[in-house]
């Protein structure tokens, strides 16, 4: 197997045998860090980001300047060349001859795989308009595997906004490869779409369990993986004030939960978690930037064609 | 066709489509540009019966016009399967089942007003592929939005 020059665009791309691959090879480069401190001397990542993300960015960067490479780029849309009005593809072409491998954040949907089709270096898609955010994803694979020793037969709940959070339609695309139980928790308003539900089926490996009731499900999850319930997303303020509440996770809770459970976040996180959780064993969603770490590294060599 | 064409004039050279979904002959005529102002002969016919759909059945037959590819694509999206007979010297010289084909390209924007194909000045076309051909849905390769037909 190889993911040499191939692009990382959509968690839909994986195979269950690459993930694992990617998996392995993330917890493999960990365990043996001075070994590929400079497997990427003399290459060159460009990191476009046409919307600012500061976590992302300097967390694809420090990937690369830990295994011995160097970055250029940019980390807002305010730089002359853009504010000149170049298009992308313009973008995409000069830069390809300035770098080995390309990240990019774009605002317009879909634009990952328009850059990638406009060179032939690796593009990585690190968020495209409300679509896909595939590393993110992948790092809370990692995340899930490395903090309860495996995927298959677990209990993962998502909770909050699966109607538009894109990191939990990408994460389902991901756990659609593995045999667990998934439960959707949220809002009815807030269901997960049916095309994300259509994916899932058609791989026939995840039990699915709906529901609206949070503290009922808590006692019965391996994995609790919430997300912010934005207002704006409610067509009627009312129905926001009546759950915003509901799926927020309260101190008092922790006594519900399974003993190794795991409560996880993509961060930034609001008021979805109580602060008063952060001290607790249960919650690694500040752990999980150090797997993000992990995971981009392995990306970015496997797709440089380094790590074989 | 036959008990049509005992009705309505026969055409020296020209196109029959046929087994048309029902109903949608009117739409077929509006991707063809025929609106009957330039006199050429065009016979509309609208829900006849249709043995071989065991239903309902759309038929439309015009003088002196042929169809482009792109035209094909348009139609094969509203209405799969139809049947196109091109006429010369009032016999058949080509006729074929129209199939839907795997991808649309530049035909239509995205409805994804976000969508980087549809983004000012980037030299891009939209693109679809066929992922289900009944009911015809078609997923856009850039924002993977699904269109419905
Ligand atoms: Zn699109």
């Amino acid at each position: 197997m190889s993911l040499e020059r191939k692009d990382i665009i959509s968690a839909k791309q994986f195979s269950r045998e690459e993930l694992e691959y990617i998996l392995n090879w993330a917890i493999k480069i960990e365990n043996d860090k001075g070994n590929y401190a400079k497997s990427m001397q003399g290459t060159i990542m460009a990191t476009l980001f046409y919307e600012p993300s500061t976590r992302t960015r300097l967390s694809f960067e420090s990937a690369m300047h830990r295994l011995g490479g160097t970055v250029i780029g940019f980390s807002s849309s305010s730089v002359s060349s853009v504010k000149k009005g170049e298009t992308l593809a313009d973008t995409i072409r000069t830069v390809a001859h300035y770098s080995d491998l390309i990240v990019l954040r774009h605002n317009n949907d879909g634009a990952a795989t328009f850059a990638a089709r406009c060179t032939e270096i690796p593009v990585i898609n690190a968020g495209s308009g409300s679509g896909e955010h595939p590393t993110q994803s992948l790092l809370d694979l990692l995340t899930i595997q490395q903090e309860c020793g495996k995927i298959d037969g677990l209990n993962i709940g998502l909770i909050g906004d699966l109607k538009f959070g894109r990191t939990v339609h990408s994460l389902t695309y991901l756990l659609a490869n593995y045999d667990i139980n998934l439960f959707l928790i949220s809002p009815h308003s807030l269901k997960m779409q049916n095309r994300v539900m259509d994916y899932i089926q058609g791989k026939g490996n995840v039990k699915i369990k709906e529901t609206t009731n949070f503290i009922e499900a808590l006692p019965k999850l391996d994995v609790i993986y919430m997300t912010r319930i934005q207002k704006e997303r409610f067509p009627d303020p009312e129905e926001y004030e009546s759950v915003k509440d509901t799926f927020k996770f309260e101190k008092e809770y922790l006594d519900l939960l399974k003993p190794n459970a795991k409560i996880m976040h993509p961060l930034p996180r609001v008021n979805e978690i109580s602060s008063q959780v952060d001290d607790s064993p249960h919650a690694i969603y500040f752990k999980q930037t150090y797997y993000g770490l992990m995971m981009r590294k392995a990306i970015i060599g496997l797709v440089m064609g380094v790590f074989k | 066709m036959s008990e049509l064409t005992l009705r309505i004039e026969k055409i020296k050279q020209g196109t029959v489509i046929d087994h048309i979904e029902p109903g949608k002959a009117i739409r077929v005529l509006n991707i063809l540009g025929l609106d009957g102002q330039d006199g050429r002969l065009i016979t509309v016919a609208i829900n006849v019966q249709s043995k071989k759909l065991g239903g309902k059945k759309d038929i439309i037959k015009v003088e002196s016009v042929f169809l482009d590819n792109e035209q094909l694509n348009q139609i094969s999206l509203i209405s799969p399967k139809c049947s196109i007979s091109y006429i010369k010297n009032f016999k058949v010289s080509k006729k074929f089942i129209l199939n839907i084909p795997d991808k649309f390209i530049g035909l239509f924007p995205c409805t994804n007003e976000n969508c980087i194909s549809n983004a000012e000045r980037e030299p891009v076309m939209s693109e679809f592929m066929v992922i289900s051909e009944k009911p015809v849905k078609l997923r856009c390769a850039y924002c993977s939005r699904i269109l419905r037909f």
